[in-house]
């Protein structure tokens, strides 16, 4: 049990000197009870029907919204996301007390707020993806907020490796989504009628949409990070991983619901990824300790169960969906809340010594027992109005009715045990010693559970608040209203759901009972499953080795190396061009060439067969230099002298700069005749001027030149066209440029100055 | 390299080659010149200094250091750049001014382009320098 730590000892030592952390504790949570309130507000028009959207041009170009849109569906998740995050930061507050980067905590949490909310708002595909992109960047940095600890590190990687490559299939999917649809602005897609489901890329799309999805929701086979991401502070884990992020992904499906569910794939994916997930966690939630990790697991669990359901369209199976996501947010952020402060109180996690905490800790313990109770399914609270809806939308469900009602079942009988170990174990039997002496968290920690608990009892007894308020507009958003929303009762008479519900509470005793012999009995049956975790080590490992290997392979360090391939790619690019467009024959007239001109070839031309025969260096730089002094009388006789004087200048520097370094080198060895370098030097050459004599013989283009000197003047009172160009015209070119010139000047000199470390 | 008449001669050519490479940054935008080959000429006379007197001694004589020269040349070309903003204008729109300026008499022009060039000047000049330094040094 050694993982099983509290993750800022600091943090519990300092409690009870340090009640908060001033204004930068406050502030976080004004802002996050001031955007629930904003939102609770939008509920009465919501629930008239209305939806409400608000745009902004950003990016017109592109046809980039900054638009957003409230309605049912993104209202619920606005409410759960502004709502939990106030409950969270001021829960926070108290457990990082004096947490010497208890701002940095804040700021990432706010940011990761706002960045969900902006998720859940966007009507615009791009804006759609950056705010995902954002809740992937700020969540790893959340994860990994501990991060002095290496495993910490890892594990933060590991969510953002997977999200953010979840993430790029996501990219290509909206837009080809975006392009399917001819818009993208995501209320425009929902009224689409079934053209997109008979869309020929419908495929392609629905898979990437999918990709991202399961990653960001941890679906099997993605579902092993979720559980590491527990590294992360608890109030973190309760924010992000139960009632947050990882339902992004869920609220994608929810989102494209009206314009892509219905057919055979879509119902076919999400039932059978739903279904295994749910039932896959629910045991692996019951094989942990870590009460933490059990809860992550049951994370899971309610995460396949709502997938399961989006892969339907029946009035249950949504109205099910709604009711669920309600439910599991309130009762899981408020059981993860519990168990922070059963952590900080008692120093310990672990599930096997917890108990009794209830004689030191009852209000922790009565807000455990409330939301658990609700986990459970027992009436009269909100989970059994949800598990009932859950039945019934199993039952209703088109593909296997009896296999995904089973599952459900099973599923849920496993969540009851799950609650017992959680919540019943660790206050009301009799338990091991602690670590800690255990005594009550001060009241902002019990806030945010008991808060979350009672909601969820109230609401169970007058489900009629949050069937009108919330639950049907989020149907009707997820259906686009086509279909009749259910209604959420707690006695909806003798049925096969009721029946049922009794079967799980039977089971689940069962489970609960057995629950150390279950465990024996998944640690062998689970052995010979695949060890992802430990597979995704070894793929990054093997990804390291691919990367030392070709970068040993291409990076040779040997200048003639990477000269030569220079060479080859530049003699491929200009001749296969060349053949490949069928260039027109070559009509160069060399009739108009004076004595000065001829003068100035030989001139050229010796330098470079100076260059290439000379015995030592110095002569070979000086040959280099006739070369480039050439070029330079070129722009003279040919009338331009800014860039003669520029390659005058250029080529004396160059001179002196190479003479340094060349003089310092070995003595030239007299080198054998290498037929291959040559026939390649040849090669290059010969394409070269076969490409400036191509040129030549096309007519010249002057509309450039003529708009320049036009231009020059009245635009930019400037007569010296280059300068103007270039500063002016083309500043922004110029700006690119001179910044290139500072990188790699920088670099030079960062180079040298190693060399000169290391030759010491 | 120890040439007394080099050295000796290099103490007036830092001054002429600076004074020089101002004359062509300013007539640049109506003549031959610019920041760029301003900038060129005003490093080949510290060039010559450190080739004549040795790295030390030029940097010496330079002063600031050759990287934060290119650096702060790079930073006054983004806010030339920018300042078009306060006018109302996209980023690296010219602005003039033409200080006694009338109908017939063009008058003293002034712009942000100048600013910009000046910047280019100190890259170019800057980021020469640094790389002759080091060679200079590490050779």
């Amino acid at each position: 049990m050694s993982q099983i730590t509290h993750e800022t000892p600091e943090a519990i030592t300092s409690r009870s000197a340090v009640r908060g952390n001033g204004l930068i504790g406050v502030v976080p949570i004004v802002i996050a009870a001031g955007l629930f309130a904003f939102f609770l507000q939008l509920t009465p028009p919501i629930a008239d029907g209305q939806r409400l959207i608000w745009t902004a041009t950003w990016i017109p170009s592109l046809g980039v919204e900054l638009s957003f849109l409230v309605d049912g569906l993104s209202l619920t998740f606005a409410l759960l996301i502004s709502g939990i995050g106030a409950l969270v930061l001021l829960y926070s507050n108290t457990y990082l007390a004096g947490h010497p980067q208890y701002g940095r905590f804040a700021l990432l949490l706010s940011a990761f707020m706002v960045s969900m909310l902006g998720l859940v708002l966007a009507n615009d595909l791009i804006l759609l993806f950056v705010f995902w992109e954002l809740t992937t960047f700020t969540s790893y940095l959340l994860i990994g907020f501990g991060h002095e600890k290496e495993g910490n590190r890892r594990n933060a990687l590991q969510a953002l490796l997977l999200t953010a490559a979840g993430g790029l299939a996501f990219l290509l999917g909206l837009i080809l989504l975006g392009s399917a649809a001819g818009s993208s602005r995501i209320s425009d897609i929902l009224a689409l009628g079934p053209e997109l489901k008979e869309h020929a890329l419908y495929l392609p799309i629905f898979v990437l949409l999918l990709i991202g999805a399961i990653t960001k929701s941890a679906q099997t086979p993605f579902h092993f990070w979720l559980p590491n991401a527990m590294a992360a502070p608890t109030p973190v884990s309760a924010f992000l991983h139960s009632a947050t992020m990882v339902k992004a992904g869920v609220y994608l499906l929810a989102r494209i619901h009206p314009a892509m569910a219905g057919t055979a794939e879509w119902m076919w994916s999400l039932t059978i990824l739903g279904a295994t997930t749910a039932v896959f966690a629910s045991f692996l939630a019951m094989r942990q300790s870590d009460l933490k990790q059990a809860l992550a697991y049951t994370t899971l669990m309610a995460l396949g169960t709502l997938t399961l359901f989006l892969g339907q369209e029946s009035g249950y199976a949504i109205t099910a969906f709604a009711t669920f996501l309600i439910v599991h947010s309130l009762y899981k952020a408020s059981l993860f809340l519990v168990v922070g402060n059963i952590d900080q109180s008692t120093g310990t996690r672990d599930a096997a010594t917890l108990g009794g905490l209830r004689v030191a800790m009852p209000l922790t313990a009565a807000a455990a027992a409330v939301a658990a109770m609700s986990m459970a399914g027992f009436p009269p609270l909100l989970g059994f109005i949800g598990k009932e809806l859950k039945y019934a939308g199993a039952l209703a469900v088109a593909s296997e009715p009896i296999l995904v009602a089973g599952a459900v079942l099973v599923a849920n009988a496993l969540m009851l045990a799950v609650a017992g170990v959680v919540a019943y174990n660790p206050f009301w039997r009799p338990g091991a010693a602690t670590p800690k002496a255990p005594r009550e968290a001060s009241w902002p920690m019990l806030a945010g559970p008991m808060i979350l608990a009672t909601l969820g009892a109230l609401l169970g007894v007058y489900p009629d608040i949050l069937q009108a308020a919330l639950v049907h507009p989020t149907v009707l958003a997820v259906t686009g209203g086509d279909v009749e929303p259910k209604p959420l009762e707690l006695w909806a008479g003798f049925n096969l759901p009721l029946l049922m519900s009794v079967a799980t509470f039977a089971l689940g005793a069962v489970f609960y009972a057995f629950r150390d012999r279950l465990r024996a009995w998944m640690d062998v049956a689970f052995a010979p499953l695949p060890k992802l975790d430990a597979a995704w080590d070894r793929l990054l490992d093997g990804l390291k080795l691919l990367a030392a290997w070709q970068t040993r392979r291409i990076q040779t360090g040997r200048l003639t190396d990477y000269l030569g391939a220079t060479f080859v790619v530049i003699a491929a690019g200009l001749l296969g061009s060349y053949f490949y467009v069928g260039a027109p024959a070559i009509t160069a007239d060399l009739g108009a060439a004076t004595w000065k001109h001829l003068a100035l070839a030989s001139l050229l031309i010796s330098g470079a067969v100076l260059t290439v025969l000379a015995p030592t260096r110095i002569t070979a730089i000086a040959g280099l230099g006739v070369v480039g002094i050439g070029a330079a009388l070129v722009f003279i006789v040919f009338g331009a002298p800014d860039v003669a004087i520029t390659q005058l200048l250029v080529e004396t520097l160059v001179v002196v700069l190479v003479a340094v370094v060349m003089l310092r080198l070995p003595r030239l060895r007299a080198e054998p005749f290498r037929a291959g370098r040559a026939l390649l030097a040849a090669i290059v050459g010969a394409a070269y001027a076969g490409v400036m004599l191509l040129i030549l013989s096309q007519p010249l283009d002057r509309r450039l030149t003529d708009f320049f000197e036009a231009a020059s003047v009245p635009e930019a009172y400037g007569r010296n066209i280059v300068n103007v160009i270039l500063v002016d015209f083309r500043a922004l070119d110029t700006f690119g440029e001179i910044a290139v010139v500072v990188v790699a000047a920088l670099s030079a000199y960062a180079l040298l100055r190693l060399a000169q470390g290391v030759a010491r | 390299m120890n040439s007394v008449i080099l050295s000796a001669g290099t103490r007036y050519l830092v001054w002429l080659l600076l004074a020089f490479s101002i004359y062509m940054l300013l007539r640049g935008h109506n003549e031959p010149g610019g920041g760029f080959i301003g900038g060129l000429v005003g490093a080949t006379g510290f060039v010559l200094d450190a080739i004549a007197r040795g790295a030390q001694a030029a940097r010496a004589s330079l002063r600031a250091d050759p990287t934060s020269i290119a650096m702060i040349g790079l930073g006054i070309a983004l806010a030339a750049g920018a300042s078009a903003a306060f006018f109302g204008d996209a980023l690296f729109t010219g602005q003039w001014l033409f200080i006694g300026g009338s109908e017939t008499e063009k008058g003293l022009p002034l712009s942000n382009i100048l600013v910009f060039d000046i910047g280019v000047y100190l890259v170019v000049f800057g980021s020469v320098l640094a790389l002759v330094f080091a060679l200079e040094e590490v050779m």
